[in-house]
């Protein structure tokens, strides 16, 4: 804001948008509250330190030596820096469309039972996917959103973590509860909003969350969660300054390219470049955020490129290869640990072959026949599928029967969850904050008298407990 | 159904029934005095106890140093608080002392260490996030309301988010309109939020102590201008296990014509102007220091009503929807039948703070307006 500078110095750059205060305005009673002159103020040893890094070049060195770029060589050539004159960054792909292993270097590091079990969540997410669209147009449920075309991306990382590791997912990772050991009757509580709920009804469906598998609720505001979880990820590292037995832990967060134009996706990348926090930033980009194709969302190499540009290791990856992600996110996984922990970025290139929710008719704005070569052509299923065909653990009987089982699994849940009562009338009250304040009590106790009056106006029998809820 | 879900309630049910059994007085204001106790909230210090004089910025430099000490997991970060001490030195000395992962400096980005600062907190640290001043925290107020306040309700109880957000509020000198706001109705009406306001010394280190300690997400709303304010401090306040509870309002001056309730900077500017209003006119007006705007301590508002029969709320927002009307509107629903004239409300002015000195000057109360305006309130 050099264009604001005012003629005379301003006591001290307190204000770095531009409004620097003239003496002169500060008037008797509020002098008292300015800081103290620039020569009266301490100059903590660490200042120095600091400083350090601000060394001008030496004389005939090669390299600039601002303290804003260490290692840039000087040229004689006047020439910008063109997007489009770099080579895209390469995706990786271990097992390709057809279910044949491309990675010489790649072997298999789980067990067939493994595999199948992966597999079998990837199936359980795409099935329970369809039953639960069906059931909100029946308008069973309010909200839904799929997670078609996108399976591998949260089940393969997932899979890849450890269980005590913490994750903050966006919205459409559903397999990353189910690879974690989320229960078909944990989602339908939720999406039920009954009293099992361990969210109390209070959240849209699809906002699951759940403290004893370390994922954090559901948030809907877009990409909040990519700053929070660099602060998750700080907490972990100072826990383990302060207890070194505890095991080494990382954060991993899931978000969409379209999330990624949010402020909080280029703060986040930037505080935890900075704060050297450990925390795996997982985008999906599936093409399309709503109705916004990625041509419109950006320019430039994708997400990939933008961790380059703040300084964090990344990598771009096949996001329908489940192999692949799997081996992108372990590795991930064990850089983010090392240094003292460090932020790793994985994009993780697939499709969204679903509507973006139940809100939503994507038709409007893509072709029909989009939708059915991609999922035709390319499917994170069906290519595992293939590769556990030809390794010889799958066949078309254990596909029809694991279909057949799961759904039949997915309806009992869902009949289930349908029929529990509703969250208690209390729990509206409870958690605004840690205690029930004494304003909370009064109104609860208020709410108890008028339903105690009124008996005929009410029906509280879906309420767990009734209105006796309200006396505890 | 809503009308349950307000704040006050238990006023609800019993501000009619009081009414009828109110005496009937001849006399404005004198007779009625007669009967009521003098109230014996008032602070008093022990003459030769040990009362030091601290500014509002030591008060809290205290408070962070004696949390910090105290709890391993608070740390406190934000813009240059700790190479340079804080950009109005509220931090000073706290980097050398507690170190660079305590006490840490940020990228200028409020959405990101704003963020960061509560994922930390959901992860069970306890931040203190320092803006540099609240006119910046706009950039990040999503993580405050959305993530902050409602956390732990959308979650089911399971994801506490203890964390204090401070920082410099409301009217500052020669800085203009996005660097004068007040923003303490913004954050006072947010369900989840608790919401302090100090005033002196003890206020700024026993609500700042109570809010690093409090498991729910807390906003401090300092300001500018006091932090250079020195105030008493008493032995008590001095201790380290100094607190002062939320949602209680503390009476600076007692009085039995007519109630101020302030907060903040207005709260001094309100004891010069009823100091004032005794010395002219032979008045007692009491002002009532609200501390915390939420919870809000309603009760203290209504006692003092119904001694004083009038009502003028002084505060430097905007008027519109502000903590003022607030605080009318309460007064209104639970101590109507006592008032004696129209309750009123003295505020910032409607406009974007002007840099000019002295159209700033007319933008916010001042000593004298809160004087005139109350004197023709009590008719005298």
């Amino acid at each position: 804001m050099k264009s604001l500078r005012l003629s005379r110095p301003p006591p001290a750059a307190l204000f770095r948008r531009g409004a620097l205060r003239p003496a002169s305005t500060l008037s008797a009673s509020t002098s008292t509250a300015r800081p103290p002159p620039p020569h009266q103020r301490p100059r903590p040893a660490l200042q120095q330190r600091r400083h350090a890094s601000s060394l001008s070049q030496r004389p005939d060195a090669k390299y600039l030596m601002f303290p804003g770029a260490v290692k840039s060589q000087f040229s004689h050539e006047l020439r910008f820096v063109q997007p489009s004159a770099h080579e895209a960054l390469p995706t990786y792909r271990a097992v390709d469309q057809h279910g044949v292993v491309v990675d010489p270097s790649f072997a298999p590091d789980l067990s067939d039972e493994e595999v199948v079990k992966l597999y079998r969540d990837m199936l359980t997410v795409s099935i329970m996917d369809v039953v639960m669209f069906d059931a909100q147009r029946q308008g069973r449920v309010s909200f839904y959103m799929v997670s078609a075309g996108e399976e591998a991306v949260s089940v393969a990382t997932a899979s890849a973590l450890a269980p005590e590791d913490v994750i903050f997912c966006q919205y459409r990772e559903q397999g990353v509860f189910k690879q974690r050991g989320f229960e078909l009757s944990d989602f339908m509580n939720q999406l039920f909003a009954n009293h099992k709920d361990p969210g109390k009804g209070r959240n849209m469906p699809v906002h699951y969350g759940s403290r004893e598998l370390n994922i954090h609720t559901i948030s809907s505001p877009l990409a909040t969660q990519l700053p929070q979880a660099a602060g998750a990820a700080y907490a972990l590292k100072v826990q383990r300054m302060q207890d070194p037995s505890v095991p080494p832990r990382v954060v991993a967060t899931y978000f969409g390219e379209g999330a990624a134009s949010e402020g909080d996706f280029h703060a986040a990348l930037n505080m935890a470049a900075t704060r050297s926090c450990p925390v795996i930033f997982i985008c999906r980009n599936n093409g399309y955020a709503i109705s916004t194709p990625t041509l419109e969302q950006y320019r430039g190499d994708g997400i990939a490129s933008r961790g380059v540009g703040y300084g964090i290791d990344t990598i771009r990856v096949d996001g329908n290869d489940f192999w692949a992600v799997r081996e992108v996110t372990r590795r991930a996984r064990e850089m983010a640990l090392q240094d003292g922990g460090k932020p790793v970025l994985i994009e993780a290139m697939t499709y969204r072959v679903s509507h973006h929710s139940t809100s939503d008719d994507s038709f409007a704005y893509r072709a029909r026949v989009e939708v059915e070569d991609w999922k035709r052509r390319d499917n994170p299923i069906a290519r595992l599928r293939k590769w556990m065909e030809a390794k010889g653990i799958w066949d078309e009987n254990q596909e029809r029967e694991a279909r057949e089982s799961i759904r039949r699994d997915v309806l009992k849940a869902f009949s289930e969850a349908e029929r529990e009562k509703k969250p208690p009338i209390r729990a509206m009250f409870e958690d605004v904050y840690e205690e029930l304040t004494p304003e909370l009590q009064e109104q609860m106790k208020q709410l108890r008298r008028h339903l105690e009056k009124y008996p005929e106006e009410y029906d509280v029998s879906p309420f767990e407990g009734g209105k006796e809820s309200l006396d505890k | 159904m809503s009308r349950f879900l307000r704040p006050a309630a238990r006023f609800a049910a019993t501000a009619r029934a009081a009414a009828a059994v109110r005496p009937a007085a001849s006399s404005p204001f004198i007779a009625r005095a007669a009967a009521v106790p003098r109230v014996q909230q008032r602070r008093t210090y022990a003459e030769s106890s040990g009362v030091k004089e601290y500014t509002v910025r030591e008060a809290l430099n205290e408070a962070l140093a004696e949390e910090l000490e105290l709890n391993p997991k608070v740390f406190i970060m934000g813009e240059e608080v700790a190479q340079y001490n804080g950009a109005y030195k509220v931090t000073k000395g706290l980097l050398d002392r507690f170190g660079d992962k305590r006490v840490i400096d940020t990228p200028i980005t409020e959405m990101g260490f704003a963020g960061l600062a509560v994922g930390a907190a959901l992860s069970g640290l306890h931040p203190v996030c320092e803006f540099m001043t609240f006119n910046f925290a706009m950039q990040a107020i999503d993580h405050i309301v959305n993530s902050a306040a409602k956390t732990l309700y959308m979650s089911g109880g399971i994801q506490p988010c203890n964390i204090t957000f401070r920082g410099p509020n409301g009217f500052a000198a020669g800085v203009a309109a996005q660097h004068s706001q007040d923003y303490s109705a913004w954050y006072g009406s947010i369900p989840g939020l608790k919401v302090v306001s100090p005033w002196s010394a003890e206020d700024a280190k026993g609500l700042l102590k109570a809010a690093i300690r409090d498991p729910n997400p807390v906003v401090v709303l300092e300001n500018e201008l006091l932090y250079g304010q020195a105030f008493p401090m008493s032995e008590a306040a001095q201790k380290d296990d100094f607190v002062l509870p939320f949602g209680k309002a503390k009476i600076e001056r007692p009085g039995k014509d007519l109630t101020i309730v302030s907060l903040s900077r207005c709260v001094g500017q309100s004891l010069v102007a009823a100091e004032n209003l005794k010395k002219k006119y032979g008045v007692e007006a009491e002002v009532i220091n609200l501390r915390s705007i939420k919870p809000l301590d309603v009760d203290a508002i209504v006692k003092s009503v119904k001694k004083t029969h009038r009502l003028l709320a002084v505060e430097s927002g905007f008027p519109a929807f502000g903590v003022g009307a607030e605080i009318l509107a309460l007064t209104m629903e639970y101590a109507f039948d006592y008032l004696d004239t129209p309750a009123q409300r003295i505020t910032g002015a409607d406009v974007p703070t002007p840099y000019a000195q002295k159209l700033e000057e007319m933008s916010f109360p001042t000593e004298p307006l809160i004087e005139d305006f109350a004197a023709k309130m009590l008719r005298v």
